[in-house]
């Protein structure tokens, strides 16, 4: 079997059995939470016949692992149980928010990643000259700043003294795609600014690491010009650690952006969790966790995918 | 006389340096050298490490490494002095006018990209040829190379092709596009010697057939005398001599020069064999763990006390894993050592203090081998510590007569290793071996890092420790100077097995098996005409064969 399939099945096998270890320490996680979800369903006056009855109906009094199980495998066939709080199917609601997280995220990506990358190379190319200066002290400051504080920064000076955007990020399925597109702008920007730094630092870092390789200097030595050298000999040796950087950086486009969502009212899944966070709301919080687990291990299981495939030790053996 | 191709005048070159404790400065590396190349002649330049030869070489392509900066002169390539050029001139120069071959081809080739694409990128780049067209020359030159299949090799990466192919793709890559020069940067050192010799004639050809001048560079004056018409002989930067091959290589006229040219004047008288040996091993087979072959095959060898058996072989032969395997850091998967009359433990667990202390080792890399934030007396300290329970002033007054003994002195107790060259780094993991009083000293390639002259001295040492310390040494090496220098028995390794294995003046006189035969006429000897002589009789045994 050719070695890079065998590395790539190895990953498949292992983020699968990375993701069942997550799923159970969610299950335990909010299993051994105090406090009695029957208790909190019918609220302090409940009579002690009524709470035995709820217990038994959600079937609570079953053992821990008999439970874990049944919620699984009904997590596995799409089924992610209904809400306590308002009775209405999980799996429905989440599709929605889980949708609009993904499409802020999208977006996000699109022009964060790439601009990233392209101020990593000119960082790189003028390194320890005023552009790198500039470049990284714009992105570190950015990254300094609480995002919250960018986010009414930005809705103060581009929604309500420019009136460019609107300052709350309301999205619906009848508005078409520059609609959206307006509607999510200041969101994408603060995020943007989040993921920039980072991203960009580690590009840079990457490349010059390689800078010092002797293929570089030959490189050099062939008369080719600076950003000849960098995008051709130093950054496709440099992939592998910029693209880990960068799907970290995604997955938190998604699951981190609850407070981006708080603050411009955006209707995604963080929002969802901190809702019913607060209302403890097992069901959803586990329905959640499980998704941000499921996002978290696909981007790194990619990522580790991406660098194998760079490697032409491994894709082109002896 | 035609006039020259490069014309160099007063070159001087400065570098900044972080010494440590003391603020970065700048010094100068070359001081002031001057020397002219006409189209297609090769000039040698030749010096030990640190003698400025790779940096004047690249300051011909107006190049400096690192933190390397030209300072001051004049460099005339093709008519115009470079020095003075724009950046943009300086670029059509590079990979156009002027190439370069480095030392390490395998570092060299960008690992990701197929050879092909990087031999003829400089010819394409720089227009000297379309796409097509250098692809062509390309194929041409790995034909005219010797390389194997040289009409598919291109489409390999460069981890797909062995490290001696890849010195040659390295070649054609700088003859690719045409140039009027090409820098040769050490092309052979990193090879083994019947790689070399190979890769060596290949050069030559190629220098011969395309009329292209060369800088050679090396710190082998044997090899440079194969290639170049003329040689300079640099020292700390300074040009120390400079004339034709003959005149240097025959008759040379400084002292340095002289000394480069005698190195190796080392006599070692050989010592028969006593009744025990000290360390016996028997029947070893190993491999490694994922690998489907045996490294080491049914290798028996003895070493008597007080006595040197050299290991020779090429890079793969399974030298350093029979080092391993004795150390206990790989156990074998047959066999038995016997040591000092007692058999030893397979693996390192189980073996006893004493036998760690009366087996010691002496590594290649001797900067890596010490730890960089202990001084030179902690080092040595550590093993009379360790196994003898030495400490206060006892200690102390031991770990000066270590050093007095490896001709350092008291002087460098409180010296950290940065603070060493590279010879006296290799004498203190001397004295740290010899600290724990073994019946045994591994020495694993312990001069190939160092330069001829320091090396030399390194192994006159160690000649005399072993008078004084009655220690047995298994020298495992791949130069054959060092073993007709020091060795009393050789095994000669080939692919894991023991080739030839008797006193070194049975495995040095004929008749000799194949192997041996091609090892033995591959170290290049101080003699002009040399490789000439050596390739007709291969081409004549083969064509009688």
């Amino acid at each position: 079997m050719h070695p890079v399939v065998k590395l790539v099945a190895q990953r498949l096998v292992l983020s699968t059995l990375l993701l069942l270890a997550a799923s159970v320490l969610i299950f335990a996680g909010t299993t051994i939470l105090p406090g009695d979800v029957a208790q909190s369903i019918l609220g302090q006056s409940a009579t002690p016949e009524s709470l035995a009855n709820l217990r038994e109906e959600l079937g609570m009094n079953d053992p821990a692992v008999t439970r874990y199980f049944n919620w699984l495998f009904a997590a596995l066939q799409g089924d992610l149980g209904t809400a306590l709080t308002n009775g209405r199917d999980i799996a429905e609601s989440v599709g929605q928010r889980l949708s609009n997280t993904l499409f802020l995220a999208f977006w996000a990506a699109i022009i964060s990643v790439p601009l990233a990358i392209l101020l990593g190379l000119v960082a790189v190319r003028y390194k320890d000259r005023w552009p790198d200066k500039l470049i990284s002290a714009v992105t570190l400051a950015s990254i300094s700043i609480p995002e919250f504080l960018i986010g009414y920064l930005l809705m103060f000076f581009l929604a309500v003294q420019l009136g460019w955007f609107p300052s709350i990020a309301m999205i619906n399925d009848d508005m078409g795609l520059l609609q959206k597109l307006q509607s999510i702008a200041l969101p994408v920007m603060v995020l943007t600014l989040v993921v920039l730094a980072h991203m960009m630092r580690m590009t840079r870092a990457a490349i010059l690491n390689v800078m010092q390789s002797a293929y570089v200097e030959t490189a050099e030595l062939k008369g080719l010009s600076g950003f000849q050298v960098i995008y051709r000999h130093a950054f496709p040796n440099a992939i592998a650690p910029i693209v880990n950087v960068v799907m970290i950086n995604l997955a938190y486009l998604v699951v981190g952006v609850v407070v981006i969502e708080v603050v411009f009212v955006y209707p995604g899944m963080g929002q969802y969790l901190v809702d019913h966070v607060s209302k403890r709301d097992v069901p959803v919080v586990q329905a959640c966790g499980l998704i941000f687990a499921a996002v978290y291990i696909f981007l790194n299981m990619i990522a580790d995918i991406v660098s194998i495939l760079a490697n032409p030790r491994l894709r082109h053996p002896k | 006389m035609s006039d020259p191709l490069l014309k160099v005048r007063d070159l001087k070159i400065g570098a900044t340096v972080y010494p440590p404790g003391e603020k970065p400065h700048d010094i100068e590396i070359v001081h002031g050298v001057s020397f002219d190349l006409a189209p297609g002649k090769v000039l040698g330049l030749i010096g030990e490490s640190g003698a400025g030869k790779s940096t004047i070489g690249l300051a011909s392509m107006a190049y400096g490494r690192g933190g390397v900066k030209i300072t001051g002169g004049e460099v005339w390539v093709n008519g115009r002095d470079i020095l003075k050029s724009p950046l943009k001139d300086i670029r059509n120069l590079r990979g156009a006018e002027v190439t370069y071959v480095s030392q390490s081809a395998a570092a060299s080739f960008n690992p990701a990209k197929k050879i092909m694409d990087q031999v003829v990128e400089a010819a394409v780049e720089q227009k000297k040829f379309g796409r097509k067209e250098a692809e062509e020359r390309a194929r041409t030159l790995f034909s005219k190379l010797g390389l194997p299949d040289p009409n598919n090799i291109g489409e390999r990466y460069p981890h797909q092709v062995s490290g001696g192919q890849l010195q040659r793709c390295m070649t054609a890559l700088a003859l690719c596009p045409e140039p009027d020069l090409v820098v040769f940067d050490e092309p052979t050192t990193a090879l083994d010697v019947t790689t070399q010799i190979d890769v060596l004639m290949a050069i030559k050809e190629a220098i011969r057939d395309t009329g292209v001048a060369a800088l050679y560079i090396t710190h082998d004056l044997a090899v440079v005398a194969q290639v170049s018409d003329d040689i300079m002989v640099l020292r700390m930067g300074d040009m120390v001599e400079y004339g034709h091959t003959d005149q240097i290589i025959n008759h040379p006229k400084e002292d340095y020069t002289k000394a480069l040219v005698s190195v190796r004047s080392i006599e070692h008288e050989e010592k028969q064999p006593t009744p025990e040996p000290v360390l016996s091993v028997q029947n070893i087979t190993a491999r490694y763990k994922g690998l489907n072959f045996d490294v080491l095959k049914n290798v028996t060898v003895d070493l008597h006390p007080g006595q040197t058996l050299a290991v020779v072989g090429e890079s793969g032969s399974g030298k350093s894993t029979l080092a391993r395997v004795i150390t206990g850091l790989l156990p074998p998967s047959d066999g038995q050592i016997d040591f000092a009359g007692r058999t030893l433990s397979r693996d390192l667990a189980g073996r006893t203090r004493e036998d760690l202390r009366e087996l010691q080792m002496i590594y290649q890399m001797a900067d890596v081998a010490m730890n960089p934030r202990q001084t030179v007396g902690t080092i040595i300290g550590r093993p009379l510590e360790f196994y003898f329970n030495i400490r206060g002033s006892e200690k102390r007054k031991r770990i000066i007569e270590l050093l007095d003994e490896i001709e350092l002195g008291e002087k460098f107790i409180d010296r950290y290793p940065a603070e060493l060259s590279g010879g006296q780094k290799q004498r203190v993991c001397i004295a740290r071996s010899l600290a724990a009083k073994p019946k045994m000293i591994i020495c694993d390639e312990v001069t190939s890092a160092l330069d001829p002259l320091v090396a030399d001295g390194i192994l006159k040492l160690l000649l005399d420790l072993q008078k004084i310390e009655d220690v047995a040494y298994l020298f495992i090496t791949h130069d054959l100077a060092t073993v007709r220098a020091i060795s009393d028995s050789i095994a000669v390794m080939y692919q894991g097995k023991v080739q030839r294995y008797g006193s070194k003046s049975e495995v040095l006189s004929p008749p000799f098996d194949d192997y041996t035969d091609l090892l033995l006429s591959s170290v290049p000897e101080m003699k002009l005409g040399w490789l000439e002589e050596v390739v007709a009789h291969r081409k004549m045994e083969s064509a009688g064969n």
